[in-house]
């Protein structure tokens, strides 16, 4: 797969909602690595995701999926390498054709379209459900605070939870919390979701509930990135799986392909050991 | 009688107070804040800064910024030397305070606020400190009567506050025992509110958990 080529001169600087750019991806990494210190573990990732697409990222443990989730919306600064959104730069500008790295509060103005799970959740333990929902609408997108908490009980209601919308994340279940960190995500109205694992740290009988939220918004044709160990619903839920290993990319095809008839070994032997562990 | 002058004095002694805290609260707040960003030289100075004036008497900093900075031609009246003094030296304490608040917190608090576009003094403001202020509020609540305590060395730099009164007192009328009991009760009845206040916070406070 080869990365798009770097849009010019031609992108328009990025307000809310701009159009879709022909078929531009929604998302590009071109060219990305990521060292931490001495340690190399991203080692030159190029990939689109096409507006709409799903992208499953399966691979080992510490083979660099978080990291690289991570470099999208810019919580990790890339090495080296871009990353695009619409088309357009993301977390740099380019200054007399070179790259220069954003203020925190153009990054900040960027990072508001990307939403992202994260494993843990991280909701906002002194926020109600509906307050950890609202609070990026109102203090992010300058929403009047009435419309904002209105913005949650309907994000609420979209993951199963809005008679839940005052219990402080403490009273809530793993799946329950990790549902209105979807909400707090899909408040955003973000053009692409990042997904690191979001049922990895729930009880087995908790990740349906979760699994399930997940794909209807996938059926609602959402752009997404997953990274997820559960290979069946990544089977039912990706266009496209991206097997990833000591920071490259090994293989990626539709799930049937990259999930039935791996071609590389590593990926073979990586499924398999996934499957006799669960 | 006696009551009315030390009165007066605790009336100085509680401005003192209001007023070192303030500084306190504003300077440990902010070198807290400077201490969680990248910058190192920036977090070596909060260090230095921090060191110095926890391991200096308190007495020993109004000496320095009364006398001291008077023989470089900075005059400051008793009153504000003894507010600068004690806030720079309560600033130190509650830098650390503020510290381990913020850093009790885990980092996927902020990371979660910047996820959704905040910047990193919104997530500061919205995500952060209301909850280290949870954390913060039993030692600020301690602080805050340690203070109320401490002001009574500003009397060695000739500020009109209750101890500086009492030793006038006693010195002209020789009623030792009465004045410092009548002393000893006013920082008592002074203190004890503070105490209460601090755990009505605490109990105000949302409780989320
Ligand atoms: N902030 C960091 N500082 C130093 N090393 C890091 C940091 N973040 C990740 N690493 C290292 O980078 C490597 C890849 O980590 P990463 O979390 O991306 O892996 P992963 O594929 O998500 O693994 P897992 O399936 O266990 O979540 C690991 O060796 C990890 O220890
Ligand atoms: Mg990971």
């Amino acid at each position: 797969m080869s990365a798009t080529s770097p849009p010019g001169a031609a992108a328009p600087r990025a307000t809310p909602a701009v159009s879709r750019q022909g078929d531009a991806a929604v998302v590009t990494i071109e060219d990305l690595y990521k060292n931490f210190g001495s340690l190399e573990v991203l080692k030159g990732i190029d990939l689109a995701i096409a507006w709409g697409e799903k992208v499953a990222i399966i691979g080992p443990s510490g083979s660099g999926k978080s990291t690289l989730l991570r470099c999208v919306n810019y919580l990790e600064v890339p090495t080296r390498g871009h990353i695009y959104l619409e088309g357009e730069l993301f977390g740099e500008r380019l200054v007399d054709g070179r790259h220069v790295r954003m203020s925190e509060r153009e990054l900040a103005s960027q990072r508001k379209h990307i939403g992202m799970i994260f494993q843990s959740f991280y909701l906002w333990p002194h926020l109600t459900a509906r307050e950890n929902v609202a609070i990026a609408p109102e203090k992010v997108f300058g929403l009047p605070r009435k419309a904002a908490l209105e913005l949650a009980d309907t994000m609420l209601a979209k993951v199963h939870l809005a008679e839940k919308r005052d219990a402080f994340p403490e009273r809530l279940s793993g799946g329950q919390q990790q549902r209105v960190a979807i909400a707090r995500a899909l408040a955003q109205e973000p053009k692409v979701i990042l997904f690191d694992e979001p049922t990895s740290a729930l009880d087995p009988e908790l990740v349906g509930e979760v699994l399930k939220v997940i794909e209807e918004l996938a059926a609602e044709g959402r752009s997404m990135m997953l990274v997820t160990h559960e290979i069946r619903f990544a089977q039912n839920v990706a266009d496209r799986v991206v097997f990833i290993d000591h920071g490259v990319i090994v293989e990626q095809g539709p799930p049937a392909e990259v999930i039935r008839r791996p071609s590389h070994e590593r990926t073979r032997s990586f499924l398999s050991q996934l499957l006799q562990d669960g | 009688m006696f009551a009315a002058v030390l009165l007066g004095g605790a009336v100085v002694s509680v401005w003192i107070m209001l007023g070192a805290f303030s500084v306190a609260v504003v300077v440990g707040l902010f070198m807290a804040l400077v201490a969680s960003t990248r910058n190192r030289p920036l977090r070596f100075l909060v260090t230095c800064y921090v060191e110095v004036f926890r391991n200096v008497p308190a007495l020993t900093q109004l000496f320095i910024i009364y006398f001291g900075l008077a023989q470089i031609g900075l005059r400051l009246q008793p009153i504000p030397a003894a507010i600068i003094g004690l806030g720079l030296g309560g600033g130190a304490l509650l830098t650390e305070v503020f510290r381990a608040g913020i850093e009790a917190l885990h980092h996927g608090q902020r990371e979660a606020a910047l996820a959704v576009g905040m910047t990193p003094l919104m997530a500061v403001r919205h995500i952060i400190l209301p909850q280290a202020w949870r954390i913060v509020l039993p030692p600020l609540g301690n602080y805050s009567m340690s203070l109320l305590k401490e002001t009574s060395v500003a009397s060695a730099i000739a500020a009109p506050e209750i101890m500086f009164y009492a030793r006038q007192l006693v010195t002209r009328t020789f009623e030792t025992p009465l004045i410092y009991s009548m002393t000893a009760f006013l920082y008592l009845a002074m203190c004890l509110p503070i105490g209460r206040l601090v755990a009505r916070l605490e109990r105000g406070s949302r409780s989320w958990q």
